[in-house]
């Protein structure tokens, strides 16, 4: 009941605060693209506690019943002059994954009358075949990996016997939490009054949506959440078996002797952690010149110092996959590679397994979208900054929204969910914008390796846009007595300022626990701290956090506008 | 900046953001001194902290060869505080790399040769490996260096004609008659590693492919390259020596040939003695259940000996002078997987038996674990070499460079005596054989330690105060 607490309201007290700098942070930064599912908290506990739950949903009955007037008004001020009807909800969302999960739990809790529909199953991506089910997998490498560090353990002084595991156990547990998750998920809508209709759901007309095969339903407000799905290049052939994407990989049918991976990011990469652990070889095929290419270079270069070269990885860069076809009549799975530049051929790899980790592509095919006049570019649904869904001649269409990865501006679970809370905002009379250069990504290797914000190239490439200087400050996890106490020294912390009002521009973070550390940076970013301020908050000692301690103190920001004249000056 | 580097080569220019913490470091090169073709410069160990005195090389970024441009990264240095990138302060091409991956090197030693331009490439190669040769860039190899004795006996080296790999050259399945050879990741890495060329060794994987035991039996057939060498325990050499091959000598045998040689420019002479050990044995017999150890009795007593002998105790370095040692420490000769080493028990003349016993043992599991620290084996005064184990009654042991005597001691055995009284009786006896520097110890010097030696063995109760 605790979580499921903090689940409703923390997004509320942390969003309902625009800062003014925010708008123009998101509206000069460039989109990011990153094609990676973060996790969410949707991990809440079991709703048990009945007496709890019962006054809670008073609480919010009522609340729902005061803002009847507000949601009219709201629909007033909405801008398409036509007179208001009667419809069956207040907020209807397409699409049952994190980002609409977390639209409908802070639509309840403005006292909208919330619909939410799921054509597969509640939970989306994320939950079943995302970042949820890899959690657990990387759980368990994790422990391998320490229990076969013969050198770490013999440092901290254990003595542990040859260390093994039961593939069928392995994937139950991920499968276990896959199911547990997407109950505790439907009950937290069930339990607030979202109804959740079955079927696959379809644009009509404006303000209209068909749920499966007949059922026409009405909302004030549709918003589209129906994510994406694996990315498969042409000419790669996916049989489910030796040809497979993360979809298939989380249910770790096999554990091949010998896997090749297609795109070195964040899923290639989780999955390689995973791979390795569990007694695989890995090869990475990446087309762009180098691995990591998402990565500020700095963590990309000290990741794959760490994460690929002691292991039983081998990579190729610069060359595309064109034909990838599976294991069959006791031949290998072949992969055909080509020069990514000059389109020569370049070498045939035969391996055990292929895992396409190219990226993920929307979901929004039979979406209807035709019907309110929306071309979708490349699949992805056109959105302004608000969210609000474009029309094929430039146009906002009302009262359509699209969050998530179908709209592409940054393909994280929580991403979705904090757009998706950004919306309902909107619709309930307050304007929002989000700030992406805010929102954390993780990525959950061993160690974990989490960013906000600009890398270096990016930030640089802006100071010299705008004028202004840019300073790196770095610490090291060496330095960390916490760290050191664990025997996991390997890790660096990066911060990106500009030196001259304190401001932070980006965080980067490869260490133990990087993907818990880095909400210190991302809320500082969020809530507009600057680096003078934060540099006097006290941290435990000794823990990892103060890895971000030493960061912020180490960061010189050159003018404190209110500091006095702090030299006698002649006058 | 500058005065961490200790170098005049910070350029001016040198970015304001580049401070202390930053660990962008700019490599320091040097021209040789000595060289008159002046246009390959050594790239050496840049002192990253001022508490730094060595660093491990990380990894290197560049391979042999590669064309080097001002402000690159070159290699990756551990120091005692962090990881950190170096880059290279000229265009050139990295000609040779002298420290490997993993190595450790002194601060301001060379660690890698630049060469300005490509045809001196092949120049500085051949300048690093006449150099790697005098200087041992290994800390491994030069720490155990000093102290390595050759009183233990090791199995006589494997010299035969150079032979090729002795693999069949079969084609495999997966190489298309050869043309390229189907390894796995690890196969590759493992091969890099251990030397071992893939297009020779002959998959047993999935339609042929080369997996990673292969490619570690091939290099067990053929041991190449140190990593193998060392892997490979003494049970496994000797079941597994394969006939008819040359084999490279590891990093510590090659410390231990050196420290021979060197010791052949020392003036050496020996002297024997047969001490009854009846009531040394009793003793033993008597405080065993404590922990002590016939190793600790037969330290604690040289080095009471000693206490009383200074000259036997003292060292010349450097053929002018001599050095009476201010603390008694005495080594004891060590077997080990592939050589030995000489752990050393401080202060032995000080320490009561029981300690001196705990220690002992301590010493020989850190020995065991390869975990022993270079003060451990490295300070010793006067050394020990025991075969008495293995029934040998007497031997001659060669004398470490830079110590003054060392002992070599038989085994205990049973003997038929005449006693003064004209009596035969039949007593414990063990013969030792002391090889000493006759410049500064003469034959009076070691001919008085041995008596006192024998007169505390013959009447030990002192040995446990």
């Amino acid at each position: 009941m605790q979580s499921s607490l903090s689940l409703s309201l923390s997004p509320h007290t942390s969003l309902t605060i625009p800062r003014p700098n925010q708008s123009s942070f998101a509206t000069s930064a460039k989109p990011i693209n990153l094609r990676f599912c973060g996790l969410r908290r949707e991990a809440l506990g079991d709703f048990s506690p009945l007496l709890t739950r019962r006054v809670h949903l008073n609480s919010i009955t009522a609340r729902r019943r005061s803002a009847a007037n507000l949601v009219v008004s709201a629909s007033l001020s909405g801008g398409n002059g036509s007179p208001p009807k009667s419809f069956d909800y207040d907020l209807l969302i397409i699409g049952a994954g994190v980002g609409g999960h977390g639209a409908a739990l802070h639509a309840v809790e403005k006292g909208l009358k919330t619909g939410i529909i799921e054509g597969d199953v509640v939970g989306g991506t994320c939950v079943n075949r995302g970042c949820v089910p890899s959690k657990a997998l990387l759980a368990v490498s994790g422990r391998m990996r320490e229990l076969q560090s013969e050198h770490h353990l013999k440092a901290l002084g254990l003595q542990v016997s040859a260390a093994g595991y039961d593939r069928q156990g392995v994937a139950d547990h991920a499968n276990n939490l896959a199911s547990k998750i997407r109950n505790n998920l439907t009950n937290s809508m069930k339990a607030i009054g979202v109804e959740i209709l079955t079927g696959v759901g379809t644009i009509l007309g404006p303000q209209k949506v068909k749920v499966g095969s007949d059922k026409v339903v009405t909302a004030q407000n549709i918003i589209i959440a129906t994510g994406s799905v694996p990315f498969v290049p042409k000419g790669i052939e996916v049989d489910g078996k030796t040809v497979i994407t993360s979809d298939h990989a989380l249910k770790l049918e096999s554990v091949p002797d010998w896997i090749a991976i297609v795109g070195s990011g964040y899923i290639g990469l989780e999955f390689s952690d995973v791979y390795t652990a569990l007694g695989s070889e890995v090869t990475f095929i990446e087309a762009l010149g180098q691995l990591m290419p998402g990565f500020d270079p700095e963590i990309g270069k000290l990741a794959q110092r760490v994460l690929i070269n002691p292991r039983k990885i081998d990579y190729h860069t610069g060359v595309f996959a064109t034909k990838i076809t599976p294991a069959k009549d006791g031949k290998p799975v072949i992969i055909e590679l080509i020069d990514a530049k000059t389109k020569e051929p370049k070498d045939t790899l035969e391996v055990d397994a292929a895992l396409i980790a190219t990226g993920r592509a929307p979901f929004t095919q039979g979406l209807g979208l035709e019907n309110v006049n929306v071309a979708t570019q490349r699949g992805f649904v056109p959105v302004d900054e608000r969210m609000r869904v474009i029309d094929a001649n430039g146009n906002l269409v009302p009262h359509l929204f699209c969050i998530g990865d179908a709209n592409g501006k940054m393909m994280l679970a929580h991403a979705a969910s904090a757009q998706g809370i950004s919306v309902v905002e909107q619709v309930t009379g307050r304007d929002h914008v989000l700030n992406h250069l805010s929102i954390p990504a993780a990525c959950f290797t061993h160690p974990e390796i989490s960013m906000v914000g600009l890398t270096e190239p990016q930030a640089r490439e802006k100071a010299e846009k705008e004028g202004f200087e840019v300073s790196i400050a770095k610490t090291s996890f060496k330095a960390n007595t916490k760290a050191l106490a664990e025997n996991e020294g390997e890790g660096l912390a990066k911060l990106i300022y500009r030196p001259d009002n304190g401001e932070i521009l980006g965080v980067h973070i490869f260490g133990l626990h990087a993907a818990d550390l880095i909400h210190e940076a991302s809320n500082a970013i969020a809530l507009g701290t600057r680096i003078q301020d934060i540099k006097l908050a006290v941290h435990a000692h000794p823990t990892l956090s103060e890895v971000l301690d030493e960061l912020f103190k180490s960061a010189k920001v050159k003018a404190q506008v209110a500091s006095p004249v702090s030299e006698p000056v002649a006058v | 900046m500058a005065h961490l580097l200790n170098t005049s080569f910070i350029p001016s220019s040198s970015s304001p953001t580049l401070r202390p913490r930053n660990p962008t470091i700019l490599i320091q090169t040097r021209r040789p001194p000595t060289r008159i073709v002046a246009k390959i410069r050594e790239i050496f160990m840049p002192a990253l902290s001022s508490t730094m005195t060595e660093g491990k090389i990380v990894s290197w970024m560049k391979s042999e060869g590669d064309k080097l441009s001002k402000g690159e990264s070159v290699v990756v240095v551990e120091s005692d505080k962090a990881d950190m990138d170096v880059e290279t302060f000229y265009d050139g091409y990295l000609a040779a790399i002298m420290v490997e991956e993993g190595g450790v090197a002194p601060v301001g030693s060379a660690i890698a040769l630049l060469a300005e331009s490509q045809a001196e490439i092949a120049d500085a190669k051949s300048k690093a490996a006449s150099s790697s040769e005098a200087e041992t860039t290994n800390s491994a190899a030069e720490s155990v260096g000093p102290t390595v004795v050759a009183a233990v006996a090791v199995a006589p080296p494997q010299v035969k004609e150079a032979a090729s790999l002795s693999l069949s050259l079969s084609t495999h399945p997966a190489s298309e008659g050869g043309k390229r050879v189907v390894a796995s990741p690890y196969a590759k890495k493992l091969a890099k590693e251990l030397k071992v060329e893939l297009g020779r060794v002959v998959g047993s994987g999935p339609s042929g492919r080369v997996v990673a035991k292969d490619v570690e039996a091939a290099a067990a057939a053929v041991s190449v390259g140190p990593t193998a060498a060392e892997a490979a325990s003494v049970a496994a050499k000797s079941v597994g020596i394969e006939l008819g091959t040359v084999v490279p000598f590891t990093t510590m045998q090659g410390a231990v040939s050196r420290n021979m040689v060197e010791s052949l420019a020392v003036p050496t002479f020996r002297v024997g003695y047969t001490f009854t050990t009846d009531a040394l044995d009793a003793l033993y017999k008597k405080i065993k259940s404590k922990g002590v150890t016939m190793t600790a009795l037969l330290a604690k007593a040289t080095a009471l000996a000693l206490a009383k002998h200074p000259v036997v105790n003292s060292s010349c370095r450097d053929g002018k002078s001599f050095t009476y040692n201010s603390s008694i420490n005495i080594a004891v000769a060590v077997a080990m997987d592939g050589g030995l080493i000489t752990p050393v028990l401080q202060d032995a003349d000080k320490v009561d038996i029981y300690s001196l016993s705990r220690k002992w043992k301590e010493l020989v599991d850190k020995a065991r674990a390869k975990q022993l620290q270079p003060q451990e084996y490295n300070t010793g005064t006067f050394t020990l070499s025991n075969l008495g184990m293995f029934g040998v009654d007497r031997f001659d042991a060669i004398l470490p460079p830079g110590t003054g005597a060392i002992m070599a001691v038989g085994a205990s055995q049973p003997t038929v005596v005449a006693t003064k009284d004209g009596r035969i009786g039949m007593k414990n006896q063990m013969q030792v054989n002391v090889t000493a520097d006759h410049r500064v110890i003469y034959g009076a010097d070691l001919a008085s330690f041995l008596q006192t030696l024998a007169n505390i063995i013959e009447d030990p109760k002192d040995l446990t105060f």
